[in-house]
């Protein structure tokens, strides 16, 4: 097992240390506490937790179980075989945090790689190691922006088609900011209008205007004027990406947005019900020394051999402990390894041909189901590969018909919006064929009748 | 060999992956909304698989060698984790599925939230936190709410030992709480006197890692947990060196109130190079109201025929939620695993083993190593890199030392009340060998700095790369590729 220790060993080491007995040891720790009897079930062997593991994981039904058109956040899409059998190089996964560069340079290379990915993904001009998920990435925007004012601007505006799940964050990570209100996101909000309705909100108070690109229902909008408009009072912009979208998509950077944040799972990480996933986070050259996080830079030896290092660290917690902006010390960096895998292998033309397919399919399921009676597309924004369908019941019992079917159905928009009852977030990837979405568009049917 | 980037082996038109074509009508492009360029690389599969072996090369790693890292607990990642966390059934199910179609998950994210709960003494938990500074921030938050919803509103001071890692102060600072600092005494436990001055009624908590980072229980834990009680504040506890602890104390049984774990120290999940983690965070009783949302639960009971319904709940008064999702879920499966296959005694044994190993290093090395607070330690000890009579030397020099011998480093320069510390924590999974060659790398390097100072001064000799400059990475702050083109 994982404990080499023979007896005569152990012995050996006692008489060394001068001790008689493991207990021993432990002197220091309070006597009517010592060696708690846990209830735990006996040790399992290894093929024992591999059985038990097949017979839990078994209960599931998975993505391969059943047709998938649900997105809103994490996105089922196609891992080329070589990404994890990279991944699983002991080299890569059991090392630590690059602390030591001469003996990390793997780590460290692989991490400017990342960061020069996003940049060109983005469109921006540096990114940081990562952030733990696209939501806390967007909080750590928040914060970021927040000291960047020096708590002086103490509005934030939030538009409602941010992901509900990222507001929530942002809303826990600025509890102790008594002082900052954000705003735009209320009950009152019009969920139907574009980026123009959040104009009147920002004003010179505000520090951060956080916008979503496609947003949560999947709408395309061009944020350029909303960018310049937040510019003329002040403020900063930070949008909220999904990384396949930017495959064909105009770039946030070229809208002139100060940060982009977004969830990188779509680029070779496994849904794996929810995580570990990849919080990007990149910006402006001129903001970089407000950046939270861990950052990689080029440099080089006495003799003049490129190499790689942790860089700025004192912005980091462990330098500057309460004066940190962030607490952020252990990020997701297998996961960003995993990106720079993904990213590399499907490629300049792999990657448009991804975002293309979703953005076929999920035009042509939109289309038919459209024609559905009793179905309609909620909003004529353009979209990339998730739309909003008004339904003709509530989403809840067309999802049960629909996995009797063996189809699991689009997000309950009702769940975080009380206002769209019936609205169902659909999204397609490169995953689903054709077959599956005539078959989503048959089930559906038969549910309007039901 | 320096090893290209990816950039650098790019060539135009190359491709590492196909993909089919549409097979659906086509639909036109929304015009107006469109990049005008895509510059990511264009490489073949193998010139993928041959950069990343390069890299991968490049590093130091547990499957490679010894990593006696302080506070890091680098124990052996065990293979079969990654079995089981890549599991079809677990990978392949997307977190928002209706909880009917993941039953499977929500059992395994109950019972390792029991599990955990039994091995630390506490009444309830999140599995949501991504890493141990997340956990902290949760447990924070959830001081702060706790008092607020008592209308205790002017309690925001936390008290934070010196020894503390750095991530403590900051996410208090970041939870809008204030960050006392508090002395330690001359064994190395927290000062009492120190201690008592400062409870009153403006305490939120203490923050205390025990064993702390020197590797020291604290002597007087219970007197400790006492007086911040009486003052009227929480005790929260750093889980970091929870691996000296299992099956010898549970901390909940000593009145903390609040505590982290690491999972990717104790419970085997590997470092990843810097992440993954996962950090979830336990609660004593009147605390479990406030955890993030959402936590996992028993819906319906169930029955000899039928298993009990799993599902999620928010408590009552949630501090809300703290990421997307549910936890680093595959981190929990890779958790489950290790619990599972060691039982109680198998957990006893981890934490007696890694004490054992970390006082045969300190035995063999104090009287050649300056060992400031020379107590029986647990999982770790702290000594210094510096003598008096070989002034040149510093810890970094032991440490980047250390390499050539084909060791990691130990922390260095922390905990920051030692001069020139070096902070080991050789973990369980060690051999008595392999802590031997460690023991007699030490003994020749402090022999060295006695006569070949210079061989410190210059190391690392075998690495990829030599000591690197840092300055000029800050000032030069070159942080992407150049594109070929634009080189």
């Amino acid at each position: 097992m994982f404990t080499p220790h023979t007896k005569t060993e152990r012995e050996e080491m006692l008489k060394t240390i001068g001790v008689r007995s493991l207990e021993d040891l432990f002197q220091d720790v309070p006597a009517g506490h010592r060696f708690p009897k846990l209830d735990l079930p006996p040790a399992l062997t290894e093929m024992e937790a591999l059985a038990e593991l097949q017979d839990i994981s078994g209960a599931n039904e998975t993505v391969r179980d059943l047709a998938c058109f649900l997105g809103a956040g994490a996105y089922n899409h196609y891992t080329p075989a070589a990404v994890d059998m990279l991944l699983r190089r002991g080299e890569f996964y059991t090392a630590y945090t690059p602390y030591q560069p001469e003996i990390s340079q793997g780590t460290l290379q692989s991490i400017f790689e990342y960061q020069s990915l996003i940049v060109e993904l983005t469109g921006m001009e540096a990114a940081n190691a990562s952030h733990y998920d696209g939501a806390t990435a967007t909080a750590e925007s928040v914060v970021m922006a927040y000291h960047n004012f020096r708590g002086k601007r103490k509005k934030v505006v939030m538009s409602p088609a941010v992901n509900p799940q990222y507001r929530a964050t942002v809303r826990t990570y600025t509890q102790g900011y008594e002082d900052l209100i954000l705003v735009g996101d209320g009950p009152q909000a019009d969920l139907n209008a574009g980026p123009e309705s959040l104009t009147p909100l920002i004003d010179d108070q505000t520090s951060l205007v956080i916008v979503q690109y496609p947003d949560f229902f999947g709408r395309i909008f061009d944020y350029t004027s909303l960018i310049n408009s937040a510019h003329q009072v002040g403020a900063l912009v930070a949008v909220v990406i999904n990384p396949t979208a930017l495959g064909l998509l105009k770039t946030p950077g070229e809208m002139g947005a100060d940060i982009v944040v977004g969830e990188g799972q779509p680029l070779g990480i496994p849904l794996s019900y929810g995580g570990p996933y990849l919080g990007i986070f990149a910006t402006r050259k001129e903001y970089v020394r407000k950046v939270a996080g861990r950052i990689v830079g080029e440099t080089a030896d006495k003799e003049g051999r490129r190499g790689y290092v942790l860089t700025l660290t004192a912005r980091e917690q462990h330098i500057r402990r309460e004066k940190a902006t962030s607490n952020i010390c252990t990020n997701v960096g297998l996961m960003a390894l995993a990106a720079t895998m993904y990213m590399s292998l499907v490629g300049k033309q792999g990657f448009r041909q991804v975002a293309n397919l979703c953005y076929q399919k999920a035009h042509y399921a939109a289309e038919k189901i459209a024609k559905i009676p009793g179905y309609s597309l909620c909003s004529d924004t353009p979209f990339f590969h998730e739309f909003m369908v008004c339904c003709p019941r509530p989403v809840e019992e067309i999802n049960a018909h629909l996995l009797d079917d063996g189809i699991l159905g689009g997000y309950d928009l009702s769940a975080d919006y009380p206002t769209l009852k019936n609205h169902m977030l659909i999204a397609v990837t490169e995953m689903n064929r054709r077959e599956e979405i005539d078959a989503l568009c048959e089930s559906l049917e038969e549910v309007s009748h039901a | 060999m320096p090893e290209p980037t990816i950039y650098e082996l790019s060539s135009p038109g190359r491709a590492g992956v196909r993909f089919p074509e549409p097979d659906v009508p086509a639909t036109p492009l929304p015009e107006g909304l469109l990049r005008k360029d895509l510059p990511l690389p264009e490489l073949s599969e193998l010139d993928v698989v041959r950069h990343f072996t390069h890299l991968s090369t490049k590093n130091y790693s547990i499957d490679g060698g010894f990593y006696p890292l302080g506070s890091c607990t680098m124990k052996y990642n065990p293979k079969i984790n990654e079995e089981t966390a890549r599991l079809p059934g677990f990978t392949m199910t997307h977190p928002l599925q209706p909880i009917e179609t993941v039953q499977g998950n929500l059992a395994m994210m109950y019972q390792l939230q029991e599990w955990l709960k039994e091995i630390t003494g506490f009444a309830g938990i999140t599995l949501q936190p991504a890493a141990g500074a997340q956990g902290e921030l949760t447990g924070v938050l959830i001081m702060r709410a706790y008092h607020c919803s008592r209308g205790d509103v002017k309690r925001t001071k936390i008290l934070i030992p010196d020894s503390a890692h750095g991530t403590n102060p900051a996410s208090t600072a970041m939870s809008g709480m204030e960050v006392l600092s508090l002395p330690s005494d001359a064994r190395g436990n927290i000062d009492l006197d120190a201690l008592r001055a400062v409870c009153d009624d403006t305490l939120a908590g203490l923050m205390l890692t025990n064993p702390n980072t020197l590797g020291l229980f604290d002597e007087h834990v219970l007197d400790i947990v006492d007086i911040v009680h009486k003052a009227g504040g929480l005790v929260y506890g750093d889980g970091a060196n929870l691996n000296a602890l299992l099956g010898i104390v549970r901390p909940g049984d000593t009145g903390f109130d609040i505590m982290h774990l690491n999972l990717h120290k104790t419970f085997s999940t590997p470092h990843g190079g810097g992440g993954p983690g996962s950090g979830p965070v336990v609660v004593a009783k009147h605390l479990v109201d406030f955890l993030p949302t959402p936590v996992v639960t028993i819906i319906e009971e169930g029955n000899e025929e039928m298993p009990p319904l799993y599902g999620y709940a928010t408590p009552t008064k949630s501090i809300g939620r703290i990421k997307s999702f549910n936890g680093h879920f595959g981190m929990l499966v890779r958790a489950y695993t290790y619990i599972s296959m060691h039982g109680a005694e198998g957990l006893r044994e981890i934490a007696e083993l890694s004490v054992l190993n970390a006082n045969y290093i300190l035995a063999r090395l104090k009287n050649i190593y300056h060992v400031p607070y020379d107590r029986i330690c647990m999982h770790e000890f702290v000594a210094e890199g510096k003598w008096d009579d070989a002034p040149e030397v510093h810890a970094l020099d032991i440490a980047k030392r250390l390499m050539d011998y084909n060791f990691h480093p130990p922390t260095n320069y922390f905990p920051l009340i030692v001069h020139e510390a070096l902070m080991i924590e050789p973990t369980e999974t060690e051999s008595k060998q392999t802590l031997d060659t460690f023991i007699d790398a030490m003994v020749k390097i402090a022999e060295e700095a006695h006569t070949q100072p210079e061989l410190l001064k210059e190391a690392p000799h075998n690495t990829p790369v030599g000591r690197l400059d840092e300055i000029k990475a800050a000032k030069e702050l070159v942080l992407c590729c150049m594109l070929p083109e634009t080189a």
